[in-house]
């Protein structure tokens, strides 16, 4: 633990991501992104639509590759990082494969890293428990609600209790209150394992209540802002109460602020995605 | 409860249908005197039908048997190289040329040459001339299915680090499944009906073919509508059993997670 916390979970080093295509006007997604998340910490990126979220999160997973800059995850390349599994992943579709059962998903990963039948059953149970869905082990994805895969996927994520996870507007398509119930589990479940996560968000509220520090983006091209620290308890003693709590609501605004306020004209968070004019 | 009202209903109105037709069928026959060779009337066929019910079961069996082989050794074949096609760009590209020519050959239209090569006493060329014909929509529809992977699913598969051929396993197939059985489904009629017309041009006698064309030929036309009813039920068995297995391979497949 104590030499591992040395080395950054993740370091962006000056990472431009352009998008060339035929015939079409390049795209620059990332505009020199520098950013550092540290063992252990929850790290939110937050900004209107097409502001490049998704981008970074895909260059951190190594799905695509920067155009310039360095990028290191625990100290290796991006690729090296993924092919030695040192991160769970979890998208805004869950992604699961409907021809398994919950179970034989979560395995998935697992299964393809050769771990026994034996070792697979008793992790997957363990990570069911954890994400509260222990008898839904033997049904299948469609026979579970939106919430509930969800909750899958993420376990599947956690399946080999990656030190990083990297997650994409998970919770995007839950209901407010499946929302707010998914986020406090996440909360104790990152508690409980200890993992740094990148989390990517449209919602304020989600941002301020799940992270150590939030980062602020904005877009064409897309930049950093600002990075906030957020002024709260440590992310473990997070519960339900705070959503009511003065500070939260603080800090709320803090983020609310720089993501509106200082903005320059025509900047809101309904801005268009995709092509860029300019 | 709604829908099992509605699969009452998707049962019942053909059977009407089919009821009906019957009866009308049955009374142009009698009221035209419309004679057996042009065609005989259901309750004539029924009857026929029931006195030879065991040499047509028997003649069932063979063509329902060399369909069967075929449908498997050409199904097990069209998943095989559509798999390959899909993992090799060259298996891709030499097999193009080859599906698309057979694709436009009368498979039947081989028979009289096959019979020559593995001897007219043996099944094997219609089961061949069946697993031809199967082997094109299976080929087809497999290989489409292989290629609608979703991105979500790819980009998973990236992240594990898997190889082509884990992919290929635990993602591509599975996901190609609703395809193939669509193929299946295509290909089952066509087995059915590829290995009854091989038998037209020469082999064993005791399939349905051969019946229906030797009681043809000695002017038992009713006795040939009763094979003919036997084929078309065979026919029927072959489509519902490979829709049942569909069904039940991709029960929970609807909803995309
Ligand atoms: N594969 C791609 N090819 C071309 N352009 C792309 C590609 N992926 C993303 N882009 C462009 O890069 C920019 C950033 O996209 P990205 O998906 O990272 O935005 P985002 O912040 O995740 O948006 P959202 O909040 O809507 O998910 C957009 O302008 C988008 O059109
Ligand atoms: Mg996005």
């Amino acid at each position: 633990m104590s030499e591992a916390s040395t080395t950054a979970a993740v370091q962006v080093t000056g990472v431009d991501k352009v998008f060339t295509a035929k015939r079409k006007p390049s795209v620059t997604a990332l505009d020199s992104i520098d950013l550092t998340v540290a063992p252990g910490e929850f790290v939110s990126l937050i900004g209107p639509s097409g502001c490049g979220k998704s981008t970074l999160l895909r260059l951190i997973a190594d799905l695509d590759t920067p155009s310039a800059g360095t990028l290191t995850v625990f100290g290796k390349t991006a690729r090296q990082a993924r092919i030695d599994q040192e991160y769970g992943i979890a998208f805004q579709q869950s992604g699961l494969l409907p021809w398994r059962t919950v179970a034989a998903n979560i395995e998935l990963p697992l299964e393809l890293h050769g771990v026994n039948s034996a070792g697979r059953k008793k992790r997957s149970a363990e990570l069911l428990a954890l994400v509260g869905l222990g008898d839904f082990a033997e049904s299948y994805p469609d026979q579970l609600s939106g919430g509930m895969q969800q909750r899958v996927a993420i376990a599947r994520a956690l399946a080999e209790s990656p030190r990083l996870l990297l997650m994409d507007e998970p919770f995007g398509a839950l209901d407010e209150m499946t929302r707010e119930r998914m986020q406090t589990e996440l909360v104790r479940i990152t508690g409980e394992t200890g993992a740094a996560v990148v989390f990517v968000t449209h919602s304020i509220p989600e941002a301020v209540f799940l992270s150590n520090r939030v980062v602020v983006m904005s877009p064409r091209p897309g930049r950093i802002r600002d990075i906030l620290s957020i002024t709260l308890p440590g992310t473990a003693d997070r519960d339900e109460h705070l959503r009511e709590d003065e500070a939260f609501f603080e800090n709320v605004s803090r983020v609310r602020e720089l993501l509106h306020g200082e903005a320059p004209v025509g900047i809101k968070p309904t801005a268009a995605r995709g092509v860029e004019n300019r | 409860m709604r829908a099992s009202a509605g699969s009452l209903r998707t049962v019942l109105a053909p059977v009407i249908l089919g009821v009906v037709a019957l009866a009308l069928w049955q009374l142009l026959v009698v009221a035209f005197d419309i004679k057996p060779f042009i065609v005989p009337g259901p309750l004539a066929i029924g009857t026929e039908f029931g006195d030879n019910i065991s040499s047509v079961v028997a003649g069932a069996l063979v063509t329902g048997g060399n369909a069967l082989v075929g449908l498997v050794i050409g199904g097990v074949v069209g998943i095989l190289f559509a798999v390959l096609a899909a993992l090799a760009r060259v298996v891709d590209e030499l097999t193009a040329g080859l599906v698309a020519a057979l694709a436009v050959v009368p498979i039947v239209a081989l028979a009289p040459v096959l019979y020559t090569m593995f001897g007219a006493g043996a099944e094997t060329a219609r089961q061949l001339v069946a697993a031809l014909a199967v082997f094109i929509p299976v080929y087809i529809n497999t290989l489409r299915g292989l290629r609608q992977v979703r991105p979500v699913h790819r980009d998973l598969m990236h992240v594990y680090a898997a190889s082509a051929w884990q992919t290929t396993r635990t993602v591509t197939v599975p996901g190609a499944l609703p395809f193939i059985f669509t193929g299946l489904r295509i290909a089952s009629s066509l087995a059915v009906i590829s290995a009854l017309i091989a038998e037209y041009f020469g082999g064993p006698v005791g399939g349905l073919g051969k019946s229906i064309t030797s009681a043809a030929s000695s002017s038992n036309y009713n006795l040939a509508w009763a094979y003919v009813l036997g084929a078309i039920i065979v026919g029927l068995v072959f489509y519902c059993v490979t829709l049942a297995i569909e069904t039940f391979a991709t029960r929970h497949y609807k909803p995309r997670t």
